[in-house]
């Protein structure tokens, strides 16, 4: 691991003007994710910003419902959070389904947001890696590209975003507080993360030295009737092979509104609008729900060893919103 | 200040930082590359050998420890991070008898070789404190009721830790027996 220097920066402003001020500069988190990277040599910070002990570690209600959640709130904390756990169970089934107790108890809300992908190519710094060493080219499109995206790839970068949380909040419309070095900014978590196109190296749309402080979850009553469905290659510990989020509102039979985002298929956390489009106004049944997720997944190009996920984020569509329906009805 | 703010510290010395960590309950004041990880502090520099290195990137649970009082990965924990905090590994459980989930274990064979054992028992005691919160875990149906401690729950809850020997059903019954008699 290459030597860094390290500080814990007295407030925000602090924080920030130290990464603006320095290219090797990273922020460290809860580390479950920089430190592995570092001991890889995947990143090597020349100085790490500890963030940790700045006061951005609460969940605050929102004053019309809804939450703020401090940047530096833990995974396992959130999910114990009782107006998580009552008003968004697609939030707190996420992080549950989450890596492990241990991880938990140390990932934060924003390190898991902007957590690097688990591509074995990127993770591996004797191969090819567009993400990891722009011009080197991508291992992973012609390689073992099982676990990689169906959607929105480009030549350049096939990889996909590993969080759970952040296929949750991108269905709830959650808004990511962020501070630049040019002030304050809201940013809508469906634009935070980009498409890989010709900069994969370029995986957010912050400028250097932003920092997130929080990540507001607006109110959305119909979400106490929400999930989280994840398919991993065992039971328990393992990242997604394709995840839904979904919550769903009926109006008797009919759909009055319905939030729907896949995991593990691009290089960010999917929403799918398409799907949703097509399942409001209409009475809600399985053929409904499938026809929907066909609708979202007729842009998908999977790799050549992904095909499978395509049925597999449709199945978990049906199941997620079939199960949703069942509960939902009187 | 610590680390290369330090007043009066040489400027070479910005890669290693001072601090005071409690571990099982007995002060150090220590100085550290930044780069040491809270498990080689311990090992390497504390003589607690306890705490154990298996894979050493967060996935098999074997250097788990708690700190403050939570359960964590020690591999990926950086020491320079803790100035002022407190550690308990598996040497701070007994005292003068075995600490129940250690006699548990021993009684209910959930060992072979014991290389995770360390790691399992802190585990496993984090755990058991969650559980007496009610945190729920993937496994627990109704998110707001009453955590029940079944073998499934145990299972999941305890899927950070590894046992190559797999040890694990006496591992859960351990467990079980321990949560019983708490």
């Amino acid at each position: 691991m290459r030597a860094f220097r390290y500080h814990r920066p007295a407030d925000v402003a602090e924080a920030v003007a130290l990464l603006d001020a320095d290219p090797e500069a990273a922020y460290l988190g809860g580390g479950t994710n920089l430190v592995d990277l570092m001991k890889l040599g995947v990143q090597r910070p020349g100085l790490l910003v500890d963030v940790t002990g700045l006061p951005l570690d609460t969940v605050e209600p929102g004053p019309d419902g809804g939450l703020r959640i401090g940047a530096t709130v833990r995974n396992s904390d959130l999910a114990a959070h009782p107006l998580v756990r009552r008003d968004y169970p697609v939030l707190a089934r996420a992080l549950l389904d989450a890596a492990s107790g241990q991880l938990r108890n140390m990932a934060t809300t924003a390190g898991n947001l902007l957590q690097r992908t688990r591509c074995a190519y990127f993770q591996d710094t004797a191969k090819a890696c567009n993400k990891r060493e722009p011009g080197t080219g991508c291992a992973a499109l012609h390689g073992q590209n099982r676990e990689l995206a169906i959607l929105g790839w480009s030549e350049r970068c096939v990889a996909t975003h590993p969080s759970d949380l952040a296929v949750a909040l991108v269905a709830l419309d959650a808004v990511v507080e962020v501070r630049e070095p040019g002030g304050p900014r809201d940013v809508p978590l469906a634009e935070l993360h980009r498409t890989p196109g010709d900069h994969p190296e370029r995986e957010t749309t912050l400028p250097r030295g932003a920092l997130i402080t929080a990540v507001r979850v607006p109110p959305l009553p119909f979400a106490r009737r929400s999930t989280y469905l994840k398919v991993r290659d065992r039971a328990a510990f393992a990242f997604a092979v394709g995840s839904v989020a979904a919550a769903l509102d009926l109006d008797g039979d009919v759909v009055r509104d319905v939030r729907l985002a896949y995991g593990a298929v691009a290089h960010q956390p999917w929403r799918a609008y398409r799907a949703e489009e097509l399942l409001r106004g209409r009475p809600f049944t399985a053929e409904l729900a499938a026809q929907a997720a066909d609708a979202e997944l007729a842009a998908a190009r999977p790799l050549r060893h992904n095909g499978f996920k395509v049925p597999l984020i449709r199945n978990i569509t049906v199941r997620a919103l079939t199960g949703l329906a069942g509960s939902v009805r009187p | 200040m610590r680390g290369g703010r330090e007043s009066g510290k040489p400027a070479d010395d910005q890669w290693s930082s001072r601090l005071a960590l409690t571990v099982n309950g007995v002060g150090h004041d220590l100085t550290l590359d930044n780069r040491t990880t809270l498990l080689d502090a311990l090992r390497e520099r504390l003589g607690l050998t306890g705490s154990k290195k298996g894979c050493d990137h967060g996935q098999c649970g074997s250097c788990t420890v708690l700190l403050d009082g939570r359960r964590v990965k020690s591999c990926l924990v950086l020491a320079v991070t803790l100035d002022g905090r407190e550690v308990i590994t598996v040497e701070g459980l007994a005292g003068r008898r075995l600490y129940p989930l250690q006699a548990a274990f021993v009684a209910h064979d959930a060992f072979q070789c014991g290389y995770c054992t360390p790691g399992q028992i802190c585990s496993a005691r984090g755990m058991l404190d969650e559980v007496s919160r009610d945190w729920p875990s993937a496994v627990t149906a109704d998110l707001t009721a009453p955590v029940e401690l079944t073998d499934a729950e145990v299972r999941e809850r305890m899927s950070g830790n590894l046992c190559r020997c797999a040890a694990y059903p006496n591992i859960v019954t351990a467990i079980r027996a321990a949560a019983s008699s708490r």
